[in-house]
């Protein structure tokens, strides 16, 4: 089938991941919950780099399997 | 327990991953045009993909909130369910079963039997099969939706329509290929939405070694957390080894299961007859582009299925270790009680007499109807007397004194403790994911076998592709709708629920036997699978009708034997049956005579059938040898933690 599936998977783990780091950057509160430690921030970055790296992947791919319109 | 408040960011990760799937179906559906593209993805996807799909529709919520659970019942020895229940079936499925199930061209296991022997053989393991799937995602969706309503105080009914509407609209518009791209997707959601928990859970418990140390002290006393009756006593490794407390005997480990039954039972009958005959898994590698990606799709799976107890057996360990850590202030949740029982309980603790502690107790538990820890409600009942409390601080006491836990609950405890806004939403979404892959694994899987092992081959035959695509599609609006009632009908009928959970079991129990014997035996006649197979099934409901484990079983009114506990009760029971199946198959074949030419089993049996060349394909993509390598891991895996 002709959908790569690492652009969807990219995508949307950018885009939580980018929200997460905006969120655990901006929204002061105490942190207290998790720990004392600014979770929302590191997992946040932790998304991002996933999804980016799955998207890299679907470029890469894509030279052999175009992508989708 | 004051159900979680969501924040905005929370909805939005929520809907984000929402839009997503259905994006995804949506942008599939353009490509399904036969019904070989809906309900068998044409065998078109890559290695990877159904590889993860393998493990992700296996994923589903209840296996997320029963391995918890069983973590914290049980320890370490969970994992038992991974290292000794899946890792090795899902090697032979790949090395030496998925060349009979690809090769064959059959579109389903149950098509394959059919090639294999004889429509009797096909006919009952697809309407068992069709019926299971139904009830498998009824009970997943009813146990979603309470704890959705539980823990956010979301509608029941909302919950039920709105998770299993989404699974609808993505499964209709793009098939079986939208569900396992979606289960790729889910996958990863899962493993990242869950990870986070486990890592402040178990920082929080102090690091492994402390929580190690933890349970250790548990093991000892684990009547103290209401983990055991009063008296029960193990070794301090009984949480925390997988193999001594086993091999020490049924008595020296909370699982209550020895050596033979879980190797035997749990390790080859139960295991290689899930693994490697359940349509729902297999139907993922049935999808993959050719015999080498559809060999390794197990193999793909078996990577992280080989570490999923770290992610879901460990939260269960840590809840335990919290638990006992009196400065952590965290208990395993109690059952679920309604306001009003609570509200019953209430006006007990101030109607009764402080001065019989005993009697105040007794009441207070009847009105709760559980468990309680006496000395906890004598002193409440007692602060009352003394000093009237208000109605909420007596509940939090009666709360508090509730001397049982409701295991399911721990996932979710752990989330809400730990999780602020944000990564809240990235849980629960991950959770919602394992639902979804769960249910869609199902519905996928019946509205195959519905329309080609039984509509085509029995309802309506001859018509053209375009009639059978139509049906798949029906068909899969009629299996949500059937789940929906399967969910009603376990939030109403509990009971029914376990027996009908039971009967499954039974049908279960036997079925590898069949496969081995038709796999790699030509003489194995269409009467001889079919009669083993019956009498297989008659023997399990027989042997659980002749013994007892923990007050279940023994209705045929007269008991042979007691077993130590209900999973070692399981897994003897299959282990029975998987014998009785296989002896009687093979002398009804002797005994009959065989309507199957060599030539016809050409492809569907091991002797006859040329072996695959793997010359040709590179060393790391050959089944054998990826296979060997991942045992290899496997056992270090046991080694470590022995």
């Amino acid at each position: 089938m002709g959908l790569d599936i690492r652009w969807p998977i990219g995508l949307m783990f950018t885009l939580i991941g980018a929200l997460l780091v905006v969120y655990g950057a901006v929204v002061k509160s105490d942190h207290a919950i998790s720990l004392g430690i600014n979770i929302n921030l590191i997992w946040g970055v932790i998304l991002l780099v996933f999804g980016v790296l799955m998207l890299l992947g679907a470029v890469a791919g894509g030279k052999n399997n175009p992508p989708p319109k | 327990m004051q159900p979680i408040q969501l924040q905005w960011i929370d909805y939005t990760i929520l809907i984000a991953y929402v839009a997503f799937v259905i994006g995804i179906g949506l942008l599939l559906a353009r490509y399904m045009k036969t019904s070989s593209d809906f309900l068998t993805s044409a065998r078109s996807i890559p290695t990877w993909v159904t590889g993860l799909a393998f493990i992700s529709a296996n994923l589903g919520a209840l296996e997320l909130v029963g391995m918890a659970a069983s973590g914290a019942k049980y320890g370490i020895a969970t994992a038992h369910f991974y290292w000794v229940g899946a890792i090795p079936a899902m090697i032979f499925l790949a090395v030496f079963m998925m060349p009979f199930y690809y090769g064959s061209k059959a579109r389903s296991v149950p098509e394959y039997l059919n090639m294999r022997f004889d429509g009797r053989v096909r006919c009952l393991n697809a309407v068992a099969f069709a019926v299971m799937t139904i009830f498998a995602s009824g009970i997943s969706m009813d146990a979603l939706a309470k704890l959705l309503n539980q823990l956010l105080g979301w509608d029941y009914n909302v919950a039920l329509v709105i998770c299993s509407g989404v699974v609808l609209l993505y499964v209709l518009k793009g098939g079986l290929t939208s569900a396992i791209y979606t289960e790729v997707l889910q996958f990863f959601m899962i493993v990242l939405g869950f990870a986070p928990v486990v890592y402040l859970g178990l920082k929080d418990a102090g690091g492994w070694h402390a929580m190690n140390h933890s349970l250790q002290a548990v093991a000892v006393n684990p009547s103290a957390l209401n983990l055991k009756d009063a008296g029960i006593t193990y070794a301090p490794d009984a949480w925390t080894s997988a193999w001594t407390p086993v091999l020490a005997g049924s008595e020296h480990n909370p699982m209550g299961v020895d050596i033979i039954a879980m190797v035997f039972g749990l390790g080859f009958v139960l295991s290689f007859g899930y693994w490697c005959t359940n349509f729902l898994v297999v139907q993922r590698a049935m999808a993959a582009k050719n015999m080498t990606a559809a060999r390794n799709t197990p193999l793909v799976a078996a990577v992280p299925k080989m570490f999923f107890p770290f992610l879901v057996i460990v939260p269960g360990m840590i809840a335990v270790a919290l638990m006992s850590q009196p400065d952590k202030n965290y208990r395993i949740p109690p059952p679920v009680i309604s306001t009003a029982t609570y509200a019953k309980a209430i006006d007990v603790v101030k109607t009764v007499s402080p001065t019989d502690p005993a009697a105040a107790v007794k009441a207070v538990g009847d009105a709760l109807g559980t468990k309680v820890a006496a000395d906890k409600i004598a002193s409440l009942v007692a602060a009352n007397a003394a000093t009237k409390l208000s109605d909420d601080q007596i509940k939090q006491g009666l709360y508090n004194s509730i001397a049982e836990n409701y295991y399911s609950g721990v996932i979710l405890s752990l989330v809400k403790k730990y999780c602020p806004p944000g990564l809240l939403g990235l849980a629960l979404t991950a959770l919602l994911a394992s639902f979804m892959s769960g249910m869609a694994g199902n519905v996928t899987a019946f509205n195959t076998v519905f329309t080609y092992d039984l509509y085509q081959a029995y309802m309506v035959r001859g018509k053209s592709d375009r009639h059978y695509f139509m049906t798949g599609k029906v068909i899969t609006v009629v299996g949500i709708l059937l789940s929906i009632g399967a969910a009603y009908f376990a939030k109403r009928y509990d009971n029914a629920m376990d027996v009908i959970q039971l009967v499954f079991s039974f049908v279960n129990a036997p079925i590898f036997a069949t496969f081995l014997l038709g796999m790699f035996w030509a003489r194995t006649t269409g009467t001889g699978a079919f009669l083993g197979l019956s009498g297989g099934i008659a023997t399990s409901a027989v042997v659980h009708g002749l013994t007892v484990a923990e007050g279940k079983g023994g209705w045929l009114g007269h008991t042979l034997y007691e077993f130590p506990s209900s999973m070692a009760q399981n897994f003897w029971l299959a282990a029975t049956a998987f014998t009785v199946c296989f002896v009687l198959t093979l002398v009804i074949s002797l005994a009959t005579r065989r309507t199957k030419s060599n030539d016809d089993l050409k492809g569907l049996v091991y002797s006859l059938t040329p072996k695959i060349v793997d010359h040709n394909i590179p060393i790391y993509q050959k089944p054998a040898v990826v296979g060997v390598l991942l045992l290899i891991v496997c056992v270090i895996l046991n080694l470590i933690f022995w």
